[in-house]
């Protein structure tokens, strides 16, 4: 047999995609072993979901290196176009398979429009301005969606942002999006291997934008904004592109969410800051940069506090403690020296010089 | 109009509560150039306090106020020595992240130690209310001793920069850190000193908040916190006069957007209003320009 000849990053990319396939296939037989316990069962549609906005997330810290504290904000907006979508859809004779499919185009679509309107003005700002203009997005945006009613009836869409009676909705018309009250009754269209085959297509996207030439000019804008210019790289376009990306995926894993549970509200815990947080601890433990800790980093973080439940009010507290211990591990400067000085590496490379 | 001007001296009073943790954002983020997402959640330490030392110990409220800030104190010293002092050559990145692994731990420690139960806060603060122009202004103790008290600390804390040696040494280590390390000034123990200030000024604000908005959670101090932040932004990070200004602008705004416009939407405004001030001035209301060094 011919040996495949493949780059580096091919070879890097080839092998995060084993890793989904394999932790897939491990998980589907354990389910049919019946192993799987029923909480870790409603767990794995939300560990694609966090693995999808970790790795988009990560386009915009790691690889464009701009800190956004807004990601939930996309996902909210995709999760409410699609979900709104299906919630039109879900009496007409449209087969369930094609309608998620299109969910997930305009899920994508409306969190992209979202990511190139907000990015044209944000994206002038640096550092830690930005952060918080992101940050004051990603709130605007779940406040806005919490004060919009829309309902249907015979004439057409009705719009209020005041409550669902002056909507004026005429005889069996029918409230789709109820304020606080969000959307009710989305057709559960995802499961845990559509959530899979979304991550595989989310991490294809992801790593062929960063290897490929406009990926490159992404990442040198990172590295030297004046010098990335002066060699006649268009700033302004890579940065849109880069953030309109990461927040269509957002919108992806938006979608997911919307079409996992039966009501879509947006709450602070689920598309509040706090989310768009929680999003950012997984980039920063899975390694900035790297699309593979990224998603690794959501899976563990996301399981632990789960596996500490028998622990109860102790879990979060302990899973606080490791984030911090961790931090401390991973950056403070007396740990990097000890950890210089016991690595493997290390001690593999003196025990090969003894025996000589 | 009588009930504008009340709208406008509540939005005051909310307002200078802001600018007392923008104080701490904004001198911590002067001197140690990190985002301490830890601090909302001194406030609500600092509430907890307040609230045990009169409702279990029975201390008068001057003394709750003190014990309050003495302890937030020790705990903002203790944080900074045990969780950032570390990382002062990491990246920003990571400080952020551990100031926000900070924040929950002290919300579960709350949890576990107070409960989720929301506590009920009996306000600390006895004076009767003033009325003004035949009673149809009313302001309560509350909103005046808020006031004044914003204003106290802004003078001291102004006269304490200018006219201390501690406060010129925090001006020189936010200016640069290695030239006045070379100058002998002990760069570590001005921000400890930062970061003590910063918390004894959390802890004021935990008790005027909760005094005026009498509900106490282990969330409590979170949004008042990221307020604060914008309030901080807004102004210009790192400038003292900005983080007063820039709080109580946005106590104002968003005070009156809920009497006039939405209470739902009045979070929104506010962040709205941050987005087109930072879109015209990019350092905030009196941030200063950073010039680029090629």
């Amino acid at each position: 047999m011919k040996k495949l000849n493949l780059s580096k990053n091919a070879k890097h990319d080839l092998v995060t995609y084993g890793i989904v396939v394999v932790a897939y296939l491990v998980m589907e037989i354990l389910m049919k072993a019946g192993l799987v316990s029923s909480l870790l069962k409603g767990l794995l549609v939300p560990l694609c979901i966090y693995a999808i906005m970790a790795v988009s997330l990560n386009l915009t810290v790691g690889i464009l290196g701009e800190l956004s504290l807004g990601h939930a904000g996309f996902m909210c907006v995709g999760a409410f176009a699609s979900a709104f979508f299906s919630m039109c859809m879900k009496e007409s004779a449209m087969p369930g398979g094609l309608r998620f499919l299109l969910a997930l185009i305009i899920g994508a679509l409306a969190a992209g429009i979202f990511g190139i309107l907000i990015g044209i003005p944000v994206l002038r700002l640096r550092g830690d301005y930005l952060a918080i203009v992101t940050l004051a997005f990603g709130e605007i945006i779940k406040n806005l969606v919490n004060v919009l009613y829309i309902g249907r009836d015979v004439d057409g869409f009705h719009f209020s942002m005041k409550d669902s009676l002056s909507l004026n909705l005429g005889e069996g018309g029918k409230v789709i999006v109820n304020g606080a009250q969000g959307i009710t009754g989305t057709p559960n269209d995802s499961n845990f291997t559509i959530g899979i085959i979304l991550l595989l297509i989310t991490l294809v996207i992801i790593l062929n934008f960063i290897h490929s030439r406009t990926g490159r000019a992404v990442m040198a804008i990172r590295d030297n904004r004046i010098a990335a210019e002066s060699v006649g790289i268009n700033i302004t376009k890579y940065k849109l592109m880069a953030f309109a990306i990461s927040a269509a995926l957002a919108g992806i894993a938006g979608v997911l969410y919307a079409h996992n549970l039966a009501t879509l509200t947006a709450l602070p815990k689920n598309f509040g800051y706090n989310m768009s947080i929680m999003i950012l601890v997984y980039v920063v433990l899975g390694g900035i940069g790297s699309t593979r800790g990224s998603m690794i980093a959501a899976v563990i973080l996301t399981l632990l506090p789960e596996l500490l439940r028998g622990l109860n009010d102790y879990r979060m507290l302990i899973y606080s403690i490791v984030l911090i211990a961790m931090m401390l591990f991973n950056w403070s400067p007396k740990a990097r020296e000890f950890r210089e000085k016991y690595s493997w590496k290390r001690i593999m490379k003196n025990g090969k010089k003894e025996e000589v | 109009m009588s009930s504008f001007l009340s709208y406008l001296i509540t939005g005051i009073s909310l307002g200078s509560v802001y600018a007392i943790i923008a104080l701490g954002y904004t001198m911590v983020y002067g001197i140690a150039k990190m985002l301490n997402f830890a601090h909302g959640d001194v406030i609500m330490v600092g509430s907890y306090i307040a609230f045990l030392a009169v409702g279990a110990m029975g201390l008068p409220p001057i003394l709750a106020v003190i014990l309050a800030v003495v302890v937030c104190t020790t705990l903002g010293i203790t944080i900074e020595k045990i969780a950032y002092k570390p990382l002062r050559t990491a990246s920003p990145l990571a400080v952020l992240i551990t100031a926000i692994g900070v924040s929950y731990f002290l919300q579960n420690m709350a949890l576990l130690i107070f409960g989720a139960n929301t506590k009920m806060f009996t306000s600390l603060i006895s004076i009767d209310a003033i009325n003004i122009g035949d009673g149809t202004v009313v302001v309560t103790g509350e909103t005046l001793v808020t006031i004044l008290a914003c204003i106290f600390i802004m003078v001291c804390l102004t006269l304490f920069i200018n006219k201390t040696k501690a406060g010129q040494a925090m001006l020189a280590v936010s200016e640069d850190k290695g030239a006045a390390e070379l100058m002998g000034i002990n760069v570590n123990g001005t921000i400890s000193l930062t970061f003590a200030i910063g918390s004894a000024l959390a802890a004021i604000a935990g008790v005027l908040l909760c005094s005026a908005y009498p509900t106490l959670t282990p969330y409590t101090g979170s949004m008042p916190g990221i307020k604060a932040f914008v309030a901080a932004v807004f102004g210009g990070i790192g400038s003292i006069p900005g983080a007063f200004i820039g709080g109580i602008l946005l106590g104002v705004i968003e005070n009156m957007s809920k009497a006039y416009i939405s209470s739902q939407l009045s979070d929104a405004i506010v962040f709205s209003v941050l987005i087109i001030v930072l879109l015209v001035k990019p350092t905030g209301i009196l941030g200063k320009k950073i010039h680029e060094k090629v």
